[in-house]
């Protein structure tokens, strides 16, 4: 596992030791900020709701934004060869990286917990739902970046891994808008596939293990398809 | 060291090695040679356990690249072709993180990256970003990290394409220090760089192995006839008749040139024929004013094996 932390560390210094993070971290927290804010001073409402409700549409396109480079610069770089030849398993590789793309979405979200802080000090914060909201948002994250991760093994070029990465998300996103329009039978089944279904659930406060349990499971089914991309050794 | 046996690997339907076998002993520096994809990349991407093989079995200092590729990554420096390295980052923190991830213990890695400096001569680039080294610095930096754990075996795929002259020779001489204590394999499609460098030489062409021996040995064996220029000083008829009735060689042609009368033999003998040539023309009090074999060359060997 130690080998895992020290591939995490590299994409993370990767990550800081140039634009990227402070690009993402600045836009989602001036995005966030003005779902914050807006209800705030302009309606009056001491909410956090306006900023989950907005918050997941963020990640729409920051989360692929963030994983495009994870496995197609290596790729197109070659270094993905050498990388492959260190002692460490594919399945180690894969985690690490999941985990330092992770680990900066969580670094976003930590940075809005002033939101959170503010209110807690103007008025009542609605605990259940807060504490529901992030921990929803951290797993819809998460997901998205295994998805993303899975995008970027696909190809060697940065703006296709995007595109893909967010084309699968948005898909897996509107899977609960769409149940209109399928018979009754498979509307069950898309909606508990959808990404945004299950954060509904917990945004209410509700912490459900199926929800939990989603989450897992999709990142965990898209760590594999990475997996399995990854042992047929693509140049 | 490294046992191949009966390797081949295909990609789709196509076979980029066809059955190959060769082992490799300890501390020896053997080349692969041979035109570009004629398999040497596939081969050491095998044996790095990068690729499975599609069959045959690989072992590498006994385990087995099926069943025991961490291990063996463990055992293996390797040096891809290009030099493939993470160009935004600075040298000495691209060698800590190579350290910690071929499992450098945490108290030896400054230790390693100081002897990397100064076996590779990197100290004046230690803190500057990849993307700012010339060529031969990153080749440097490439060979560096190939060694950081201080493996038993290194593989360099291409180490010295697209340098310079002088940064060649200086790659070379990298690559002989660490031969001395090492098992090295090197690929290259350059000649008188396995002659530099090299043990042993495989040469290898369409998948499959065409030769195999010491530098010295391929030049022996694929010599074929042997030419002898002849320069005999005013050489009268009697000259000619008595070299075409010598039974060793063939006169293939002759030169007349300021008095000097220079013959062209061939011999099938293995041997040198030059002594006897030497002795006959003393035999016979000829004044011998030239006396030349035309050895073959490992390039005309390479050309023989590979163009056929």
């Amino acid at each position: 596992m130690h080998e895992t932390w020290t591939l995490t560390k590299r994409e993370l210094h990767a990550y800081f030791d140039s634009p990227a993070a402070y690009v993402v971290l600045s836009v989602f927290l001036l995005f966030t900020g003005w779902f914050f804010s807006n209800p705030l001073f302009i309606e009056n409402v001491a909410s956090l709701r306006s900023f989950f409700e907005y918050a997941r549409g963020i990640f729409l396109f920051l989360v692929p934004a963030i994983t495009m480079s994870l496995f197609a610069e290596e790729r197109r770089a070659g270094t993905l060869e050498l990388l492959l030849t260190m002692p460490i398993r594919d399945w180690q590789i894969i985690l690490g990286k999941l985990l330092a793309a992770t680990l900066l979405l969580s670094a976003a979200l930590a940075l809005t917990l002033v939101y959170a802080l503010t209110l807690s000090i103007l008025g009542d914060l609605d605990l259940g739902g807060t504490v529901g909201g992030y921990l929803g948002l951290l797993l819809y994250g998460m997901s998205c970046a295994s998805i993303g991760l899975l995008a970027s093994s696909l190809t060697r070029n940065q703006i296709v891994a995007f595109i893909l990465g967010f084309a699968i998300i948005t898909v897996l996103f509107m899977l609960d808008k769409v149940t209109l329009f399928v018979p009754q039978a498979l509307a069950g089944v898309l909606q508990y596939l959808s990404l945004d279904y299950h954060y509904n659930n917990l945004l209410r406060g509700v912490i459900d293990t199926r929800d939990i349990l989603y989450y897992l499971s999709i990142t965990a089914f898209a760590c594999v398809l990475t997996a399995y991309n990854l042992a047929r050794r693509p140049e | 060291m490294i046992e191949v046996q009966g390797l081949t690997k295909t990609y789709g339907k196509e076979r980029a090695v066809n059955a190959i076998s060769f082992e490799v002993k300890k501390g020896e520096v053997l080349g692969f040679l041979g035109p570009n994809g004629a398999g040497k990349t596939t081969t050491m991407k095998v044996i790095t356990c990068y690729l499975p093989p599609t069959e045959g079995t690989v072992v590498v200092d006994g385990l087995d690249v099926r069943t025991h590729g961490i291990d063996i990554r463990r055992r293996i420096g390797y040096l891809p072709e290009h030099t493939p390295l993470y160009h935004d980052m600075q040298v000495y923190d691209y060698l800590l993180f190579v350290a910690s991830m071929r499992g450098v213990p945490a108290a030896d890695r400054n230790w390693r990256i100081g002897e990397m400096t100064d076996v590779c001569g990197l100290g004046t680039v230690l803190a500057k970003p990849i993307e700012a080294l010339s060529k031969g610095y990153r080749q440097r930096v490439g060979l560096a990290q190939a060694m950081i754990h201080n493996p038993p075996i290194v593989i360099l795929d291409e180490p010295t394409s697209g340098l310079d002259p002088n940064q060649i020779v200086e790659i070379r001489e990298l690559i002989k220090a660490i031969g001395t204590e090492r098992t090295v394999i090197l690929s290259t499609h350059i000649l008188t760089e396995v002659e530099a460098s090299c043990d042993r030489v495989l040469i290898i062409n369409k998948g499959a192995i065409e030769a195999d021996g010491t530098p010295n040995e391929l030049r022996t064996m694929y010599r074929g006839a042997q030419q002898i220029r002849l320069g005999i000083q005013h050489a009268g008829p009697a000259v000619a008749q008595t070299l075409e009735a010598w039974p060793h060689a063939r006169v293939t042609g002759h030169v007349v040139h300021d008095g000097e009368t220079l013959f062209s033999l061939t011999s099938d003998r293995p041997d040198d024929v030059r002594p006897e040539l030497f002795r006959l023309a003393v035999d016979n009090g000829w004044t011998l004013t030239e006396l030349h074999r035309n050895q073959a060359n490992l390039e005309d060997v390479f050309r023989q094996l590979t163009t056929a």
